[in-house]
């Protein structure tokens, strides 16, 4: 059991609301955030919250039937790499949905849900996850 | 290249990490005539996690009777043994050192599975891609998913490369698997992360392999075979997959093969053989095509078409590669290396190919380094 604790507090900001920042030099959006521009090199970037709106779809996945220590409960679960409707791709789990039902494409929508325990005593930390999109009219691509 | 040492791939209750990076070191000096080695570079990538020792250089230096040389330990996740050896390289190649000990170890049977799985997500981006609950096989599977999605390759295909690399294991005295598969074992193998099954996965295990390097000259004056390196490239791409603009392109193996190839003055017509990094099953389509052995998403068709048996177009991992021989992270790439000299200085046993140029490519994570050698023997 280790406790971690400034560790998970540090990534609040990107566990809860996807906090990414955007570059002032070329407008490139990044998920989690970055000091330096890999695109055009500036240095100067803005914290953009809610990258995307939480709204994206799946360029691919798995079921995860090996689960490494601390997720053995959950197995078999499904991850997808999940782009963002404004540009970044990001890792994380599905939830509430079939495992059968997944597919490249899909459209999705972030969650909060509990992703890890620490055994019976230490932390349970939460983080994003994402669903199939309940109401698909809800397709606020940010300009 | 003077000597090369090796210890065969098992789970090996009864030896410790120094031992095991021992005996492939001892084996190596006999090989090469027990010159007097000026520095040591051991690949490891879990000597601290999985077996609870750090300080690697000075400690396998001290057990090999080496104390006071320069020693010192490279860590590059599954790259590690391949960096340890492109250290090595650098040493003779700049004059600071004429032998040089390369080794790589490691242990990996000290823990239990989800331990050791845990410990191995540590080559990928901690906070974004193991937190949320990817695992290495998970990103492999992800990359597979969609390469099957893009190219319209059935998941079955993908068995060309365990059954090559099981095959060609069977005869390697230092492989842990020495049985052929079949397909019919593959398709009923069970799911490590859907659609990639057990036999997609090379096996954790416990290893350690040494080679001696030297100017190619000390080994023209001492009459023995000279094995060259002809072609050295490291290069290494974004940590976690979400963030590669073409997540089925491994950029770094590219950009890796590309300075060895440039270096070398080679093409990849003129290769004979390739020890490729067959981690996951993907992982060796990927690098094929990377390595520009095959189109883009032809890497699984190349395999099938042009072969990659021994009697192929293109042999791969001839001495059963990650797959059949095992997976001692910080060790396989120095394996490789082991398994390219022997093939060229004519020491492979059944496998013995005839060939003259070869290349070894080890990788750490999912692509993130990555580096390529090719080796020639001078005939």
């Amino acid at each position: 059991m280790t406790m971690e604790l400034s560790r998970h507090w540090r990534l609040n900001a990107q566990r809860y609301a996807l906090g990414g920042v955007e570059c002032d030099g070329c407008g490139a959006r990044y998920f989690p955030p970055r000091a330096v521009c890999p695109r055009c090199g500036s240095r100067s970037l803005h914290q953009a919250r809610f990258i995307g709106n939480g709204l994206g779809q799946v360029y691919s996945y798995s079921l995860v039937h090996e689960a490494p220590v601390g997720y053995g409960d959950h197995a078999p679960y499904p991850v997808a790499l999940v782009k963002l409707d404004d540009g970044p791709v990001v890792t994380a789990q599905l939830t509430d949905v079939d495992p059968e039902n997944v597919q490249i494409g899909m459209r999705v929508e972030m969650v909060t849900r509990r992703i890890k325990e620490d055994g019976d005593k230490g932390l349970i930390t939460y983080g994003y996850k994402f669903r199939p999109m309940l109401d698909p009219r809800r397709v606020e691509v940010p300009a | 290249m003077l000597g090369v040492g090796q210890v065969p791939v098992q789970e090996l209750w009864d030896k410790s990490l120094r031992e095991l990076a021992v005996a492939s070191i001892v084996a190596a000096l006999e090989d090469a005539g027990q010159p007097a080695v000026e520095a040591l570079y051991v690949g490891n990538m879990l000597g601290g996690e999985l077996t609870g020792q750090a300080h690697l250089g000075a400690l396998v230096a001290d057990f090999a009777g080496l104390a006071g040389i320069e020693a010192l330990r490279v860590e590059a996740a599954g790259a590690s043994g391949g960096l340890a050896f492109r250290l090595g390289y650098l040493a003779v190649a700049s004059g600071v050192h004429d032998i040089v000990l390369v080794t790589g170890v490691e242990k990996m049977t000290e823990r239990l599975d989800p331990e050791v799985t845990a410990a191995l997500a540590l080559a990928h981006d901690g906070d974004f891609e193991m937190f949320p609950g990817a695992t290495p096989a998970a990103l492999a599977a992800m990359i597979m998913q969609r390469y099957i999605h893009e190219y319209g390759v059935a998941r079955g295909d993908f068995a060309i490369f365990p059954l090559t690399s099981h095959q060609n294991a069977v005869h390697n005295p230092y492989a842990m698997y020495r049985k052929a598969l079949t397909r019919e074992f593959y398709d009923k193998a069970e799911m490590t992360a859907a659609p990639l099954n057990i036999l997609d996965c090379s096996p954790t295990c416990d290893g350690a392999a040494s080679v001696v390097l030297a100017p190619a000259q000390v080994a023209r004056d001492l009459g023995r075979p000279v094995v060259r390196v002809s072609g050295s490239g490291v290069a290494t791409d974004t940590i976690a997959v979400h963030d590669r603009a073409d997540p089925l392109w491994l950029a770094a193996a590219a950009r890796s093969a590309a300075l060895a190839y440039q270096q070398a003055g080679k093409d990849p017509a003129e290769i004979d053989f390739f020890e490729l990094y067959d981690d996951f099953s993907i992982t060796a389509a990927l690098a094929l095509e990377a390595c520009g052995f095959a189109a883009r998403g032809q890497g699984v068709r190349f395999a099938h078409e042009a072969g990659i048996g021994l009697d192929g177009r293109l042999p791969i991992c001839t001495m059963g590669g990650l797959k059949g021989r095992g997976n001692p992270d910080g060790a396989t790439g120095v394996y490789q290396i082991v398994d390219v000299v022997n093939q060229l200085r004519g020491t492979a046993g059944a496998n013995q190919l005839d060939c003259r140029v070869g290349m070894a490519q080890a990788i750490g994570g999912s692509g993130a380094t990555v580096v390529t050698h090719i080796l020639e023997v001078e005939k």
